[in-house]
């Protein structure tokens, strides 16, 4: 009979998959900075753990039906057979096993990896303000005093600290070379802390859609030496354009593929006016949600985080 | 007087609309000339629309499954075709306009009109029948709730010609789906349809809750219940808890987009991220409601064609429970990079790993059923084998994802998109079509072409990991979803690949409609004939009456006293015994009030969507009197009389004669089953 | 929604003559109005949620203890509280079957649910003519979604109440007009311990 050659064939499929994911070029598995770095290794570790499990499900799967296949009338039949204490012990403990060491690298990695953490590094990071906007991403270097469109230059091996808003809906900040990313949305401000390990250019993308432009939403990033850093810096001071409050307005105005553009000043406190624009969000007495997120909360300005609380306290 | 409505609303100048809604007027108005010149109209509106009987309204829920199924599918081609074509500077055939309106469309239908009724219909088909029982609770109820799913698809469809689809994301997360983002009547469509089917679906769950409660034939047991009942049963727990929300959740939006509330918005203080917790809140829920039936089905398949009671039965039942309970406490991990902080984030991905320990001990039940056992390698038992491999990877995907670090990278990226279905075709879809293949013969008398069937599993199976592989390892390469053209040149392969995956699927679903074309052709064949009832020689209660089975189900209520009863009674030779004399038998009355309510729904829908007020007025006020009306009829429904009942089950034993099920001298016993 | 309930549970389990057929059905249906209830529970815990999380995005505008008026609020709920015990005097009157003192105590009820209500469209009426409608704030939007909502529920509550009052005068205490009102009865009450959950989360919570 043909059908004996079922289990066989389906062994393929997975093969070919596995030979579709090697051997390429993948961002997130050659990533350029220390978090990507981090989250790649917590990835493959966590795999490695699953499939410890998942290798025998699927080979047990081929087994068992090739065993026990109706044609084959040597092997043992037991219809009435429903119950073994033994085997539910053991198909309940093996993934409780599993579980409980795959939790507790998830216990730590989220804490290690949360995007609320600052660095450690030696270096003093450098801050970078960024603004989701109708279709491009708006970027203040308040320090620097500085502002771009769709580029952001920073110095590797330095920590950045990227403060994150919306001036728009909601999008996601995203270097998938560099690590985690973070949303943006109006009325709060997100944190997101990486850093670049080797000079280097990135793309930059929005990870959540945001409407018909939303594909474009892309910009450069690129990780140099401090020496070309500065250089740049004192090169966008020259340019042109300032960002003040009537240019501000024509950038607000929904563009898709937006050009890169610098900007030699900012309005002062621009950042902050963005979010304050939303103040429905922030009422006149402080929310008494705070204490939920201890952890976070000293370094959480505008971000509310009552959402999560109140909406949750449904359950 | 039209509200917005306007002849600008009708696509004229997209091609691509107006070639498709010319097909579907002319497949419309060959149908509509087909039932007319068969004269088929009376048949169709008393056998069928009217009709409160669960076998009938089953099938028809998966007709609408299955026309939904080709309509999203279409999307899932469209959305290929332009990925493969806008590569490189090319903008592709789809402007994004219409892309996002495609991915958005796509996403709903296959969840909400396709999944949603697939199961309801399977579990409308065989649950009544699994428990002994000879309708649901409340029939007309049930009535009500597939056509309130009607009204939801035909408010989507009308989308499709009248105006415009949401361009949101099937999640239609605000602010970009309130006013001010999406000001077309998109997103007004999006909340209509959602909103009709799903009090469809609340009032589905409370009345099969009530009907494994109320309805078990005397001597069942709960915790002997079939398993496909009872992961029904926990899927149905799930929708009573968690569809509330959904309702509420969209109300709230339609507030805010209709009478200019500020709960969702930017500005003055709406909480945009209050919506995205309370659509998770419902939408992690859903995703097992559609998979936990699924897992029933795999179970009844892999019991049946093994030829042994399934392994673990109540481990299944309390696997099934924790699945259900801990599904409602882990959404938060559709959003972890909402920066909720370490804690939270990991208190929910931990809640989302222990669901895979249940999860893996159903895997390992299935394996023990097969273990001893004596496999026939059918249509059923492939789509089954195939389930348990791919979703042993997709289970493995998702509790990575799970992971708030790698979730970090990982997070709206095509790996997700890869994950999810992997789980849900692997899984929720492979199961309903098992599920279909092994009911079929129940619902019609006679077997599916097996066949086409293997060659749908395999151009399906095969068609899978082609399109989706790829999506992982663009996943990896940082590839997010939504995208409507694509620019790196590394990517441009595995985009043509995942097309041509995507092409392999439409073959496999162009060999089950072949499949149910040879059928249907062939059900005259004596191979293929089962009106006996019984074609796997399977365990439980359904299969002991007759295929399709008589109106009432049973004749006599069925005796169960354990978790095989039809094994254990073919075994002692008691299966098909004929009482000494029937009983009558209590039945409902057919009901237009159903389908008429569906349509005045129907029209309040579209009267809201377009800001017709006065027609909304007109038809919710309709809607409401009719039904008091059919309320103060209080028809009790009618007795069926012996000699009807003697009628038939002479019948089902001649059958049963001539497929050598039972002796041609069986005398009648003395006493009837119940009461043995 | 709340007015769906269905008339008789058809197809019961069991093989009886017709006798028990009322008394098992009527069972039925509350059993699934019993469900029906459970799920409308979950829609206002939702909504509960969401007024928590806006209640004090007040956007420049009044907060709850600016615009509430507690002893008006007082008033609103005890004609509800007292409506819940005149339909509680309904329903034993129809355990005795004394039609027209069910009628009589249904039409007191619908008298005082009417009076809840108007009180309840004043108030919003007061409110949106200051320029506190529920445009003006996420904590307004939650205020008017939460009590509006409740307040939709009792409305299409006096219209259950209106046709089961006609449906009795006319037809008489029969079986299926005795399990409508025990339906009936179980929403009228349930809406009742909503209203004491609003008056504390919103009124109370809200002044003191």
């Amino acid at each position: 009979m043909s059908k004996n050659r079922y289990p066989r064939l389906l062994g393929l499929l997975p093969l070919l998959g596995t030979l579709l994911l090697g051997g390429c070029n993948m961002t997130l598995l050659d990533p350029k900075g220390q978090v990507g770095l981090d989250e790649r290794n917590l990835i493959i570790t966590a795999t490695l753990l699953m499939l410890l499990v998942v290798v025998p499900v699927i080979v047990m799967t081929f087994l068992f039906a090739w065993k026990y296949r109706a044609t084959n009338t040597q092997a043992t039949y037991t219809p009435k057979w429903s119950h073994s204490t033994k085997i539910e012990v053991a198909v309940w403990t093996i993934p409780v096993l599993i579980i409980i060491a795959l939790g507790y690298v998830t216990y730590k990695s989220t804490h290690a990896l949360d995007p609320y953490r600052p660095l450690e590094s030696d270096v003093k990071p450098i801050t970078i303000e960024v603004v989701s906007m109708d279709w491009k991403w708006l970027f203040i270097y308040p320090e620097q005093g500085i502002a771009t469109v769709n580029k952001i230059v920073f110095p590797a091996h330095t920590p950045i600290n990227f403060k994150v808003t919306s001036d728009t809906v909601m999008n996601s900040f995203f270097i998938p070379g560099l690590g985690g990313q973070i949303y943006a949305m109006a009325g709060m401000q997100t944190k997101l802390h990486l850093i670049a390990n080797q000079n280097t250019e990135l793309e930059g993308i929005s990870a959540n859609y945001s409407g018909a432009g939303f594909t474009g939403m892309k910009f450069k990033a690129t990780a140099t030496t401090q020496e070309e850093f500065d250089a740049w810096v004192n090169e966008v001071k020259k340019a042109p354009k300032q960002l003040e409050k009537a240019e501000y307005e024509a950038l607000s105005k929904p563009s898709q593929n937006n050009p890169v553009e610098l900007y030699s000043s900012v309005t002062p406190n621009l950042f902050q006016t963005i979010i304050d624009k939303y103040e429905g969000m922030n009422p006149g007495k402080p929310m008494h949600h705070e204490k939920k997120d201890k952890e976070v909360a000293h370094n959480m300005e505008g971000m509310d985080m009552s959402s999560h609380s109140a909406a949750g306290a449904e359950e | 007087m039209l509200g917005k409505l306007s002849w600008e609303a009708i696509p004229f100048h997209e091609p691509i609309v107006m070639v498709t809604l010319a097909i579907i007027a002319l497949g419309g108005l060959a149908l509509f000339a087909g039932i007319t010149y068969f004269k088929k109209w009376t048949y169709l509106w008393t056998e069928w629309l009217t009709s409160v009987d669960h076998k009938k309204i089953g099938v028809m829920y998966i007709i609408v499954a299955m026309v939904m199924l080709l309509r999203g599918f279409a999307d899932a081609i469209m959305m290929r075709t332009q990925l493969a074509m806008a590569t490189e500077g090319s903008p592709g055939y789809l402007p994004p306009e219409h892309y996002d309106q495609i991915f958005t469309a796509h996403g709903v239908i296959m969840i909400i009109f396709m999944a949603m009724p697939f199961f309801t219909g399977l579990m409308n088909l065989a649950v009544p029948l699994q428990i002994g029982a000879r309708d649901v609770a409340y029939p007309f109820l049930n009535s009500l709730s597939f056509w309130l799913l009607v009204s939801g698809v035909v408010l989507i469809n009308v989308s499709l010609g009248v105006g415009e689809f949401a361009k949101t994301g099937w999640v239609a997360y605000p602010p970009l789906s309130g006013l001010q983002y999406s000001p077309g009547v998109g997103v007004d469509y999006y909340i209509w349809a959602l909103q009709l089917s799903g009090l469809g679906t609340t009032l589905t769950g409370v009345n099969f809750l009530a009907t494994v409660l109320k309805m078990r034939t005397p001597g069942m047991k709960l915790m002997d219940m079939p398993i496909f009942t009872w992961t029904c049963t926990w899927a149905n727990v799930l929708i009573v808890a968690s569809f509330p929300i959904l309702t509420a959740t969209l109300a709230l939006l339609t507030l805010d987009r209709y009478m200019d509330f500020h709960i969702f918005t930017n500005e003055l203080g709406g909480n945009p991220m209050m919506y995205v917790n309370l659509f998770w809140a419902w939408g992690h829920p859903e995703v097992y409601i559609l998979i936990l039936p699924a897992f029933g089905i795999f179970s009844e398949v892999i019991s049946t064609f093994s030829g042994k009671k399934l392994f673990g039965h109540h481990s299944m039942i309390y696997a099934s429970g924790a699945i259900s309970v801990l599904g409602f406490m882990v959404w938060l991990h559709h959003f972890f990079t909402m920066g909720s902080g370490a804690s939270v984030n990991a208190f929910f991905g931990l809640a989302t790993m222990l669901i895979s320990i249940p999860t893996g001990v159903k895997l390992f039940n299935w394996l023990f059923t097969i273990y001893q056992g004596r496999l026939r390698f059918t249509s059923h038992v492939l789509w089954t084998l195939g389930f348990m491999v791919t979703f042993a990877i997709g289970g493995m995907t998702g509790v990575l994802l799970a992971i708030p670090g790698a979730d970090f990278v990982l997070h709206n990226s095509l790996f997700v998109i890869a994950h999810f279905h992997n789980v849900i075709i692997g899984g929720a879809v492979f199961g309903y079509i098992a599920g279909f293949a092994f009911y079929f013969p129940k619902a019609f008398g006679f077997k599916l072409h097996e066949g086409w069937g293997k060659a749908a599993f395999w151009f399906w199976i095969s068609g899978f990991f082609v399109a989706f592989m790829p999506l992982y390892a663009l996943g990896f390469m940082g590839m997010t979803r939504r995208l409507n053209a694509t620019t790196n040149p590394e990517w441009v392969p595995y985009l043509y690949v995942a097309m041509f995956g995507a092409v392999m699927i439409a073959v496999g679903i162009a060999c089950q409609l072949i499949q149910l074309y040879v059928s249907v052709r062939d059900r005259k064949k004596p191979e293929n004939m089962c009106e006996h009832g019984d074609p796997w020689n399977a365990h439980t209660l359904e299969w002991s009456t007759s295929s399709p089975p008589p109106f009432y189900n049973f004749a006599v209520l069925p005796k169960a006293e354990t978790i095989d009863p039809f094994t254990e009674a073919k075994e002692a030779g008691t299966a098909y015994q004929v009482p000494a004399k029937y009983e009558p038998i209590h039945m409902p009355n057919n009901t237009a009030t159903g389908v008429v309510m569906g349509a005045l729904l129907t029209v309040f829908g579209f009267a809201m969507i377009w800001h017709i007020w006065w027609l909304a007025i007109v038809s919710l006020v309709g809607t409401v009197a009719y039904f008091v009306i059919h309320a103060a009829r209080d028809d009790q429904g009618y007795m069926v009389p012996v000699d009807v009942i003697e009628r038939i089950e002479a019948e089902q034993h001649k059958r049963l004669v001539a497929a050598g099920k039972v002796p041609a001298t069986a005398t009648r016993v003395e006493t009837s089953l119940e009461q043995a | 929604m709340s007015n769906l309930v269905t008339n008789v549970g058809h197809a019961h389990g069991h093989d009886h003559g017709h006798d028990d057929h009322h008394h098992d059905s009527g069972e039925m249906t509350v059993f699934g109005f019993w469900l029906y209830l459970m799920t409308d529970c979950i829609l206002f815990a939702s909504i509960f949620a969401v007024y928590a999380v806006l209640v004090n995005n007040v956007a420049g505008g009044p907060s709850g203890h600016e615009i509430f008026e507690l002893p008006y609020v007082l008033g609103e709920t005890a004609l509800l509280l007292f409506s819940s015990i005149t339909y509680g005097f309904a329903m034993l009157a129809l355990f005795k079957g004394k039609k027209t003192q069910v009628l009589g105590w249904l039409a007191m009820t619908f008298l005082l649910g009417a009076g809840f209500i108007a009180m309840e469209i004043n108030e919003f009426h007061i409110l949106i003519a200051e320029g506190y409608g529920p445009s003006r704030s996420g904590f307004l939007s939650g205020f008017f979604t939460l009590v509006g909502t409740h307040g939709l529920h009792v409305t299409s509550g006096l219209i259950w109440m209106a046709i089961m009052m006609y449906q009795v005068q006319k037809n008489g205490l029969t079986a299926t007009n005795k399990t409508r009102l025990s339906c009936l009865s179980l929403f009228w009450h349930f809406l009742d311990v909503v209203w004491i959950c609003v008056f504390t989360v919103v009124y109370l919570m809200g002044t003191l």
